[in-house]
């Protein structure tokens, strides 16, 4: 089972639900935000495991090439240009769909591998979590956002920390999911960008739920927000310094029987509404 | 493109960006906004975007915006051969869906390949509607914002759109001042936010992952050559890990705008869309100073 973690707007919490709920609950935990991946933060053995991610990108030949110029016009990324006596390749425009390979009249092109990040895999006593690191400069996250869905074991349960937004990123992170947990808060941006998560959710036909977070902040009623647009909330959980100041620090809040209930909670509300 | 090198063009960018979401990037944009009237606005964080929450205006022009193409699929002319889903990299070919052969719309990226491959010239490519761009004219400047459609990707196209329209803006009528409200993350749209800006002022917030998160963004900042100048939202919250969070950032070289502290009132005021910069607040009093260090900076550079 696939359980998404995402939000719209940054910083609501996805990363709090995410570590803490893997671990009252012994589920693998992944983090997608490749960009600014901080999941790893609260595993303190440290990575146990680093492979290189590359996406392909075309290596031209020039002993082949005849200048045709063919590539150029069947990129559709502008990732190619022409100049005098030979093809540039603008590796950071190419999406590496392979078009300029397949097209070439004069089969001068081959693919060489881009480096985009890595894969890292960490761990915590019996916690396990692996993520990407995105090579700061690159523009394209989704390549090894794939490259780490494909690690995921099929056979178990993994919790999915997800990149904030709307856009590619978030989508290819909560694609095949079982369910997705939104993490939002009752402040006007947070019920802003919630009410456009749970959009794209649901033209990507994905069940999912909200998280209130920092109950207390804000002073938005998004409870009855929810309710009107017909969003489950799944669990609310109240702002607290303490909270804050001990997630901050990289530690998990399962310590207080009364926390790790919530998540227990939480957890039972996610796994009734997948079963629904 | 550094301080100085504009070729004596008055205008001066200022891009607000954190890496970790949430650290307060667009309460500090519109604080700025509120104690710069004349200054233009563009809201980059197109996929999410929220300026216009806190700084209200008429809309004066918007108009739809595409950046990309998708494959169209004519079930009737196709016969299955399988040649598009196999070449497609990014699997948006769905051949055996119950409906019929379609394309998967949300993960086509609009290479094109499967049109130049398809023997029945069964697909076609067709723009599509990437999101939607405006223009607001608010108490203070003009907003340029967008809000990308659900689902779609394209957003470091949208935010290079609207940064255009903003400049051209500006130049139109004399106006000295851009202040660009940036997305989290380091990628796509973030690069093309931080695209040609003056001065990148990046908003961290005193936790592990605001310290982990600005090193990257501050990197990016190197990478592409651009000021950057630190604050800390909510720094009270953590005291020694913003101390850490300015030594590390006095380290890599950036320069120090201050620290705002955490205070209630920031959320009350957002409700009512009233900046936080104008009131007698805590948060309001450093917000000012933080300002007043910008334009210091912002001046000092351009003599």
């Amino acid at each position: 089972m696939r359980i998404a973690v995402a939000s719209g707007k940054g910083g609501t919490g996805k990363t709090l639900v995410s570590v803490n709920l893997s671990a009252a609950v012994g589920a693998d935990l992944a983090d997608l935000d490749v960009e600014e991946p901080n999941s790893y933060l609260y595993f303190r053995d440290g990575p146990t495991s680093i492979i290189p991610v590359g996406r392909p990108v075309p290596a031209i030949d020039p002993g082949l090439c005849d200048l045709c110029g063919e590539c150029v016009r069947v990129c559709a990324f502008n990732a190619l240009v022409r100049l005098p006596g030979r093809i540039k390749v603008y590796e950071e425009l190419c999406h590496g769909c392979g078009a300029c390979m397949r097209l070439c009249p004069s089969r001068a092109i081959s693919e060489a591998d881009h480096a985009v990040g890595c894969l890292i895999r960490s761990s915590s006593g019996a916690r396990r979590l692996v993520y990407g690191r995105l090579n700061v400069g690159e523009p394209i996250a989704i390549p090894l956002l794939k490259a780490v869905k494909g690690l995921l074991p099929a056979d178990r349960t993994v919790i999915m920390d997800c990149p904030p937004g709307t856009s590619c990123n978030m989508i290819e992170a909560v694609k095949g999911s079982d369910y997705v947990i939104m993490v939002a808060e009752p402040t006007p941006f947070g019920v802003h960008d919630l009410i456009l998560a749970a959009d794209v959710l649901d033209r990507m036909d994905v069940p999912h739920g909200a998280v209130i977070n920092k109950v207390g902040i804000g002073g938005v009623d998004i409870a009855a927000i929810c309710a009107e647009q017909g969003i489950t909330v799944l669990a609310t959980m109240p702002f607290r310094r303490d909270i804050a100041q001990r997630h901050a620090q990289g530690q998990l809040m399962l310590d207080r029987p009364e926390d790790r209930r919530m998540f227990l909670d939480l957890w039972a509300s996610v796994t009734k509404e997948v079963r629904r | 493109m550094g301080f100085g090198d504009e070729g004596g063009a008055p205008l001066k960018e200022v891009v607000v960006l954190s890496g970790k979401g949430g650290t307060g990037k667009t309460t500090l944009i519109a604080g700025f906004s509120a104690l710069s009237p004349e200054a233009v606005l563009v809201d980059c964080d197109v996929d999410a975007p929220n300026l216009h929450l806190l700084v209200s205006g008429s809309l004066i022009q918007e108009g739809g915006f595409s950046a990309s193409q998708a494959a169209s699929l004519d079930a009737s002319r196709c016969d299955r051969c399988r040649i598009c889903a196999e070449s497609c990299r990014f699997e948006a070919v769905l051949l055996d869906d119950a409906a019929g052969p379609r394309i998967d719309g949300i993960a086509c990226e609009g290479c094109g390949l499967c049109e130049r491959l398809c023997p029945s010239e069964a697909i076609t490519m067709v723009d599509r509607a990437s999101g939607t761009w405006m223009a607001t004219r608010t108490s203070g400047g003009m907003m340029f914002h967008a809000i990308l459609g659900a689902g779609e990707g394209n957003s470091g196209k949208l935010v290079a759109m609207l940064k255009r329209k903003a400049r051209a803006y500006c130049v139109e009528t004399s106006a000295s001042l851009l202040l660009i409200d940036g997305p989290p993350g380091i990628g796509c749209p973030v690069i093309a936010a931080l695209s040609g800006a003056d001065l990148a002022v990046l908003v961290a917030e005193p936790t592990l992952a605001g310290k982990a998160d600005l090193e990257r963004a501050m990197s990016l900042c190197r990478q592409m050559k651009v000021v950057p100048a630190v604050a800390i939202n909510r720094w009270d919250l953590h005291p020694a890990l913003s101390e850490a969070i300015e030594e590390m950032a006095r380290q890599e070289g950036a320069v120090l705008l201050g620290r705002v502290p955490f205070d209630e009132a920031v959320y009350r005021l957002a409700s009512s869309r009233e900046s936080i910069a104008t009131t007698e607040t805590a948060a309001g009093t450093a917000t000012r100073r933080v300002w007043e260090r910008v334009q210091e900076l912002i001046r000092n550079e351009s003599r």
